[in-house]
């Protein structure tokens, strides 16, 4: 069981009454994109086994959706962030470095 | 290969079993095969004994990161049908039920096939309307099976609380040619078939990379050093996106863990697999006794092999509900696997963007009943280019669209 912390109204639950929305992050693309592209945003997903970045919604609390990077490997969360930010903050990818030196870092 | 026979066991009854033979060899790679194949789990060794069998392929090995059917072919529920809405579908699955049937005389190894009948309960009216329309698309697929209404469900099981008030079961669609077969068997009858053609089954050998020479691969580097091969097939279900990677390709797939758990034993009391698709709950009474009970799937990216504990809390929960019984029953096991769920929750059999390497992976929460027409299919691809029943499964589906929709129509776990 997952214990999650809402970055939108601070309440730390467990993750049944958050809801999984996939990976985080996508950059979009649409109407003038190629077919492979489009395919990749639409299909084709990271899964990494190791350090996930990911979208989870606050289904039955405050209902705001939020990011969050954890580790499929370990089920550890590293922490949890707003949804309103495009790439992973700072203080987050340390403390995944400090946590697993090998990591390659975002990308 | 020695020959099991009722003959052969009365020969070692007579001098204290001291004749019996390994049922396959573990050998050291050779530096090079024909035909490499990743995962010796049932879709891998499928693969691998009808490349055998079918079209005479032999120089080829089979190697594993843990132990032969370790993975998910060890960890299903053992459920064996059919009865799929889809074209494509319907043919592969179909293509192995019937395998099943014989697979015990092919392989001379007892799988234990039991074609007990498989019963998907509809508990609401949505399913009702899609199992009859299910039913209506195996009449045309010649794939037989049979809606049937709520007392024929109750004469085929007992101790089925029929009249639920939060899931009553309105009828169910029965296959009854469906069944179990042992998951294990399956896998080392298999694996002995192989060793026997000379193939090399590899156990404890991890893939850590696959080498290319002129957009072709050319080896897979290994724990146990490189093997050169000229065909490689990728056959690892959860950890599929993995070696994608390594190979230089992203697939459509995404890794979840689905959860499995048994009870005590128990005197014989359900002779039939219900699967109750509403509340996630899968049911059969294995031949120690103990009922077999599959669950639902996270839903999210989990590569641990243990899932939540809520949905064993939701599994268990709703099945007490339509199973009164099952109340008084301890669980002896719980466990979990890594299943590869691809966005139709269809299969993908396929070619792939690296040259001569093929990948049959994304049988999500189904595939153990897949495991010999998966095999065919996989075959046939990799010795001859196509194949009627992969051709529909290429990964390319998706860049063009054309989806083997099953997410709803299956009613499996998602």
């Amino acid at each position: 069981m997952l214990l999650l912390t809402c970055p939108c109204c601070g309440v730390t639950a467990e993750e049944t009454e958050f809801s999984n929305g996939g990976e985080a992050h996508l950059k979009r693309f649409g109407p003038g994109s190629t077919d492979a592209e489009y395919e990749a945003y639409m299909f084709a997903r990271k899964n990494p086994r190791g350090v996930h970045f990911e979208r989870w919604r606050h289904a039955y609390g405050c209902g705001k959706w939020f990011l969050m990077a954890r580790d499929t490997m370990t089920l550890e969360v590293y922490g949890t962030y707003k949804a309103q930010t495009t790439e992973p903050p700072a203080d987050i990818v340390d403390k995944i470095k400090a946590r697993r030196p090998e990591w390659e870092g975002y990308k | 290969m020695k020959r099991y026979s009722a003959f052969a066991i009365a020969r070692e009854a007579m001098r204290q079993h001291t004749g019996w033979t390994k049922a396959w060899a573990s050998p050291e790679p050779r530096t090079h095969y024909d035909v490499v194949i990743v995962g010796a789990g049932g879709h891998g060794l499928a693969t691998a004994y009808y490349l055998g069998k079918n079209f005479g392929i032999t120089n080829v090995a089979i190697i594993e990161k843990g132990w032969l059917g370790g993975g998910n072919t060890g960890r299903n529920t053992t459920i064996i049908r059919s009865n799929y809405l889809q074209d494509p579908s319907a043919a592969i699955y179909e293509k192995a039920r019937s395998l099943y049937e014989t697979m015990s005389q092919d392989l001379n190894y007892n799988v234990m096939f039991s074609p007990r009948g498989v019963m998907m309960l509809a508990q609401t009216e949505h399913e009702v309307r899609g199992y009859k329309r299910t039913e209506m698309a195996n009449k045309l697929q010649g794939v037989e099976t049979r809606f049937i209404g709520p007392a024929e469900v109750k004469r085929l099981v007992p101790i089925m609380n029929i009249e639920g008030p939060r899931y009553p079961v309105l009828g169910a669609l029965w296959q009854a040619r469906g069944g179990t077969a042992r998951h294990d068997a399956v896998a080392w009858g298999y694996a002995r078939a192989c060793s026997d053609m000379g193939m090399h089954v590899i156990q404890n050998c991890e893939v850590i990379g696959v080498e290319s020479v002129g957009g072709e691969v050319s080896a897979v580097a290994t724990t146990k050093g490189t093997i050169g091969c000229k065909k490689l097939g990728i056959v690892v279900a959860g950890h599929s996106g993995h070696l994608a990677e390594l190979a230089g390709f992203r697939l459509p797939v995404e890794s979840v863990a689905l959860q499995a758990m048994v009870s005590e034993p128990i005197k014989p009391c359900m002779d039939v697999v219900v699967m109750a698709n509403t509340v996630h709950g899968y049911l059969s009474q294995s031949d120690k006794g103990e009922m077999v009970i599959g669950g639902g799937a996270d839903h999210f990216n989990n590569y641990t092999q243990r899932g939540s504990w809520m949905h064993i809390e939701e599994t268990v929960r709703s099945l007490v509900e339509t199973f009164p019984m099952l109340s008084r029953l301890k669980m002896l096991r719980q466990w979990g696997g890594i299943v590869d769920m691809t966005g139709d929750r269809s299969p993908i059999i396929s070619k792939t963007p690296l040259g001569n390497t093929f990948i049959n992976c994304g049988w999500g929460t189904g595939g153990f009943k897949a495991i010999p027409g998966s095999g065919w299919a996989m075959a046939e691809l990799m010795a001859k280019g196509e194949s009627p029943l992969a051709d529909a499964f290429s990964m390319y589906r998706f860049r063009e669209g054309r989806f083997i929709d099953e997410s709803v129509a299956a009613g499996v776990a998602h």
